[in-house]
């Protein structure tokens, strides 16, 4: 049994202000789901949710991970349980190299499973990281830069996928991770992705747009309006948007509603 | 939740344990608390120094009574000469090597990991514990090439004529309340001579230790780094944690001779109970290079303010300064760099960091005298924020008398930000190793100048002091 991301009727406020209106999602290992939407839907939000950050206040609902209510977690514990978010914003860590900053994420989670633990050993780590920068086309002297502090958009992106890569969370939630790269960033982005899909791994793909699913293909498509999944599908949802935009669906909604 | 005071023992017990431990007291002989001519006769006489020695410390404490206390800069009114004891002799000799330090005392030692680091790194290693050393010893090969490393009590005595030549000609008693202090009772500290064209490789260590309640501890180290020489040095101090305030008011003197480079690293992690009031200067002559690498972690209340005298042409300084202020910690710290000949150089690179209502202060002096044309210097100061009930202040003076010169001046205040300790901690860190890890990034321009070993420790110091940080 892989393990699963559950969302149960989730309501979410930011300073007071309802956002999340009853989210429902569940998301295993092995599968790959899209969440599209307008913006200001509450996609971000959602992600920064599950995530655990502070400024997003959990009003109702569950989230359930690996079948674990998420609710009592810190941002941290959900990490080490397997839990990754690709950030769309990633921040800079001045004065942090990315292999250093990697080195530490990586035993923060051996340290969970063992107190006594004295770390990943270093050719172990360096061996490890130069096959994943491999994979993702990145040049080795990457690691010893400060973690994106001058990282062009595309530079930014390839190093969450690393992140991702080198932490291999069960579930991991892309935010937007195709904004603003272009295309060739977004083809060696979303390419490795594709390479790091496999019977561990699910992923929940947040974007505004169809092409980076040519590259990590989903099965499951998901729209989001007004703080709720108000449409899931198969691949073919995600043409039909990208053709028909999000009118039909708000017509539909206020059908629905009326 | 754990309430502020119980954090704030979690931050004792990890320091306690570490370096706070005590040992019972075992001295040889304790001079009665407070201070007059008598206690620095008294002084003088178990040193068995000659007269003109005895008469300027004499004279110094007669500087040290004309003085005010300084109106700026921390407060220090808390401060009481008659509570403190100005000499605690801890051993009726010092060892040459670690069997001829009294047991109890080397065992400490042995747990702040000094003689290890020795076999280890170091080409000689010395350690004060109290008012005197208790040991001093350097490798063969250094003192075969005529390298002079000795406790200063040893220097006066064995070297008296190079001793007198320089002592007190860098920091005159009457240069400040606290260098005259330490001129009248000094006690302990390094003799440190490396002879022309003598490159010493490895640091030389210097440790200092209180362990006695209420101690006056009065360093004085004086090192002469000759013609086209090469020194590192390093100072690492500790204290138990008492409750009652102890003192450490030490003066180093440094003389750069012409194409001589030297460095002097200070790794200050006294308790929290501890005044740190520390004059030190390097002159600099042609061509030579001195640094100061001035880590401020520990203490109480921190008065310091490494100089730079550019004496001749060519000579060059730097200043690394790293101040870190706590809960009720006050680190007053920064740098002087005064150019005094024409063609010298200067740059101080201040980062300091304050948390849990600690205060850390930038506090800079750049001189340029009317004659020191084409001097260039350049002052970053950075400073980082950790909460906002920490304070940070920036004085930065600029007294420039010589019509050409080029000068940079910068300072950065920022604050640590919640979006970087999501973003780690969404990565599998702890908040606390979120925080050190931010903290060390800010550090790292001034760590990576470190030897490996110190670097390690600094780092480690440094998650030390973010344990249990509150909000």
């Amino acid at each position: 049994m892989g393990a699963a991301l559950e969302i149960r009727n989730l309501h979410v406020s930011v300073e007071g202000q309802p956002i999340l209106k009853g989210v429902n999602l569940v998301v295993k290992q092995g599968e790959i789901h899209a969440l599209m939407g307008p913006n200001g839907s509450g996609k971000s939000t959602l992600a920064n949710t599950l995530m655990g950050h502070p400024a997003y206040e959990v009003t109702g609902g569950q989230m359930i991970f690996d079948g674990v209510d998420m609710a009592e977690l810190g941002t941290d514990e959900r990490s080490r349980m397997g839990l990754f978010l690709a950030f769309q914003y990633p921040v800079a860590v001045p004065g942090v190299t990315v292999a250093n900053f990697l080195r530490n994420a990586l035993n923060a989670r051996r340290k969970v499973d063992n107190p006594e633990d004295k770390g990943v050993p270093i050719p172990q780590f360096r061996k490890m990281m130069i096959e994943k920068m491999d994979l993702l086309q990145m040049d080795h002297s990457f690691g010893g830069r400060y973690l994106n502090e001058g990282f062009s958009g595309g530079e930014k992106k390839r190093a969450e996928i690393l992140q991702m890569a080198m932490l291999q969370p069960k579930i991991a939630i892309m935010d937007e991770t195709d904004s603003g790269l272009d295309i060739d960033a977004l083809r060696i982005v979303s390419e490795g992705v594709a390479k790091l899909s496999s019977e561990d791994l699910g992923v929940l793909v947040i974007t505004h747009y169809q092409r980076i699913l040519n590259h990590i293909r989903p099965q499951y498509v998901h729209i989001m309006m007004d703080g709720q999944i108000v449409e899931s599908g198969g691949p073919d949802l995600a043409l039909h948007l990208e053709e028909q935009g999000y009118d039909w669906l708000r017509e539909k909604q206020a059908n629905g509603d009326a | 939740m754990t309430s502020d005071a119980e954090q704030l023992q979690g931050i004792r017990e990890s320091y306690d344990e570490q370096y706070g431990f005590r040992d019972p007291d075992s001295y040889v002989f304790k001079a009665r608390k407070g201070l007059d001519p008598e206690i620095v006769a008294q002084i003088s006489e178990m040193k068995q120094e000659p007269q003109w020695m005895r008469d300027q410390r004499l004279k110094a404490l007669e500087i040290y009574r004309s003085k005010p206390v300084p109106a700026w800069g921390a407060d220090l009114a808390g401060l009481r000469e008659e509570d403190i004891y100005f000499f605690v002799r801890p051993a009726e000799k010092e060892g040459r090597s670690w069997e001829d330090v009294p047991e109890n005392i080397k065992r400490t030692f042995d747990r702040l990991g000094v003689p290890e680091a020795e076999q280890k790194f170091l080409a000689g290693s010395g350690a004060q514990y109290d008012s005197e050393m208790v040991y001093h010893r350097i490798r063969k090969e250094l003192e075969d090439q005529g390298v002079i490393f000795k406790s200063i009590e040893a220097g006066l005595r064995e070297h008296e004529d190079l001793f007198r030549e320089y002592f007190g000609t860098v920091i005159p008693a009457y240069d400040n309340k606290y260098a005259a202090l330490n001129a009248a009772v000094w006690s302990g500290g390094s003799f440190i001579y490396v002879p022309p064209g003598v490159k010493i490789q490895m640091p030389l260590q210097a440790y200092f230790r209180i362990n006695t309640a209420n101690l006056g501890q009065f360093e004085r180290t004086l090192i002469i780094v000759d013609e086209g020489a090469y020194l590192h040095y390093v100072e690492g101090c500790t204290a138990p944690t008492y409750s009652s305030d102890s003192l450490h008011s030490g003066v180093i003197e440094i003389v750069v001779k012409k194409g001589a480079r030297s460095r002097y690293t200070t790794i200050q992690n006294w308790s929290d109970n501890v005044y740190n009031l520390v004059t030190q200067r390097a002159m600099i002559y042609a061509d030579g290079s001195h640094e100061w690498v001035d880590a401020n972690l520990g203490s109480k209340v921190t008065m310091k303010y490494p100089s730079l005298y550019l004496m001749e042409p060519g000579a060059h300084g730097e200043i690394l300064s790293i101040a870190f202020a706590g809960r009720g910690q006050v680190q007053d710290a920064g740098g002087k760099a005064i150019h005094v000949a024409p063609h010298t150089t200067s740059q101080i690179l201040s980062k300091s960091i304050a948390k849990d209502g600690g205060r850390s202060s930038y506090r800079g002096l750049l001189k340029v005298y009317p004659d020191a044309n084409n001097a260039k210097s350049t002052v970053v100061c950075d400073a980082l924020l950790l909460d906002e009930f920490s304070e940070s202040d920036t004085y930065p003076y600029i007294e420039i008398e010589a019509p050409d010169v080029t000068i940079g001046h910068e300072a950065t205040v920022s604050k640590i930000g919640d979006d970087q300790i999501f973003y780690l901690m969404s990565r599998g860190m702890s908040e606390d190793e979120a925080n050190a890890m931010v903290v060390n990034g800010f550090l790292e321009p001034l760590t990576k100048e470190l030897p490996m070993e110190y670097s390690i420790e600094m780092n480690r110091l440094i998650q030390l002091q973010m344990e249990g940080s509150i909000g």
